[in-house]
């Protein structure tokens, strides 16, 4: 059977990793190739990029960056920030990246995953989704978390599925940054009716959160930032934690 | 020299970046006449069947790729371009082997299969040598290739369905060896050192 991923997320800009908490703040971790390749050394199933620094001038510095990526590592990767055209996806795709993520652009233009799907496949196609619970509800954000829609979270998650998306990688905004877990609710009731794979993200802290996203939330794969950025959490001893745990994963 | 078949397909850099680790000698091309040259030739893959088909019959590349004797790796889509018909956009692919693609049933396990699974080899075949049973290897596809007498390892998603094939000059591998870290990049080595 498949084996369930673990991926560290970079936010990348100018070339460099930085995560806050709760989509600010934002800290120097470091030089993101070199970081890469240390991931990947420990076993991490894939990476995220995430390019933060986003204007039109700063395109270019993120294709070069993906390129020299793509020539370090030598297991799938994802990148995403900003990009809003078919002819973004073609450039970061021949550059050597394996998926995009699309988010804000998705959700003021949806077919957009239709045309990515059709041209470059569902499995480059990775619905990137911003989810804040609130009172009424889990309502989706976009621009990087900064701007709320009206926008029901589930539903969404249904839609990007049968627009073609061939992943969700699904952020919870409300856990993100908390250290106290990821939102296995909410992972579990869309688990209830997709079939494409979805990506937890938001609020690890400890090898227990992982865990449960898998068994609880059944996610594919859990992704987390700050958490191996810090050398708080070795992604080595947490995939041995997992597999003692019954969970199938890649040593 | 080995020459990797440029014709869009979406992990071409990919494979290139692998080779270059190497330090072997190759060409990105869809020239036929430098593709005659080469000594062996990589059929990369990353997208939809009937699009890739409508550029190898734009580059005039069909006749070559059935009837070439030099070693051939297909890659994933590539792999699946050996079947005679494909359920992605039902086309007719180059029919190297009789097996035809089929599309994984989506209603107990995830589609697309992406991520990482066990390959099971059968012991001895060169493309295999020196890596350990049941690795993991990297996989992305909707599509895949049943188990058949050519299958040189499988791998289970629902189904078992064949990981990697080999028929005369003809290889296969549904996974991605330019992106399954040291198992892949071996698989590649050994199809640049040992396949012959």
């Amino acid at each position: 059977m498949i084996a369930k991923r673990i991926i560290p997320c970079l936010d990348v800009k100018n070339g460099r990793v930085v995560k806050g908490t709760n989509f600010v703040n934002l800290k120097d971790a470091g030089d993101a190739i070199e970081l890469a390749g240390r991931y990947s050394d420990e076993g991490a199933d894939e990476l995220v990029f995430l390019d933060i620094s986003a204007s039109i001038e700063k395109r270019k510095t993120f294709i070069e960056f993906v390129r020299e990526t793509a020539k370090t590592v030598s297991i799938p990767f994802t990148v995403g920030g900003g990009i809003s055209e078919l002819s973004d996806i073609e450039a970061l795709l021949k550059a050597g990246a394996d998926k995009v993520s699309l988010n804000t652009s998705i959700v003021k233009n949806p077919s957009l995953i239709t045309e990515s799907a059709k041209n470059f496949g569902s499995q480059a196609t990775v619905a990137a989704i911003d989810v804040n619970k609130l009172s009424d509800g889990y309502r989706i954000y976009i621009k990087g978390g900064k701007e709320a829609t009206d926008i029901e979270g589930i539903s969404w998650c249904k839609r990007v599925e049968e627009l073609g998306a061939g992943e969700i990688l699904l952020t919870a905004m409300h856990c993100d940054g908390t250290r106290a877990g990821y939102d296995t609710e909410f992972l579990n009731e869309i688990s209830k009716f997709l079939k494409i794979p979805v990506i937890a993200s938001g609020g690890a802290g400890n090898y227990q959160h992982f865990l449960d996203a898998f068994v609880l939330g059944h996610a594919d794969a859990c992704l987390a930032a700050g958490l191996f950025h810090y050398g708080e959490m070795k992604i080595k001893d947490l995939k041995v934690y997992l597999s003692e745990q019954g969970i199938n994963i890649r040593l | 020299m080995i020459g990797i078949i440029d014709y869009g397909a979406g992990n071409t850099a990919s494979v290139s970046y692998a080779l270059e680790k190497f330090g072997v000698d190759f060409i990105v091309t869809n020239d036929i006449s430098k593709l005659e040259e080469v000594e062996k030739i990589i059929f990369p893959g990353v997208g939809a069947a009937e699009a890739a088909m409508a550029k190898l019959v734009s580059y005039n590349l069909i006749s070559l790729l059935r009837t070439t004797k030099k070693p051939v790796l297909g890659i994933c889509l590539g792999m699946q371009m050996y079947s005679k018909h494909s359920e992605e956009g039902s086309i007719e692919c180059l029919g190297i082997i009789e097996e035809n693609c089929v599309k994984f049933p989506a209603n107990e396990i995830k589609v697309p299969h992406m991520g990482w699974n066990s390959v099971e080899f059968r012991e001895g075949s060169p493309l295999f040598e020196g890596i350990p049973q049941n690795s993991y290897f990297y996989f992305a596809h909707s599509y895949y290739i049943p188990e058949n007498k050519y299958e040189i390892a499988s791998c289970a998603n629902g189904v078992k369905f064949c990981a990697a094939l080999n028929k005369d000059n003809y290889y296969g591998v549904q996974f991605h060896p330019e992106k399954s870290s040291t198992v892949g990049l071996k698989v590649l080595k050994n199809f640049i050192e040992i396949v012959n």
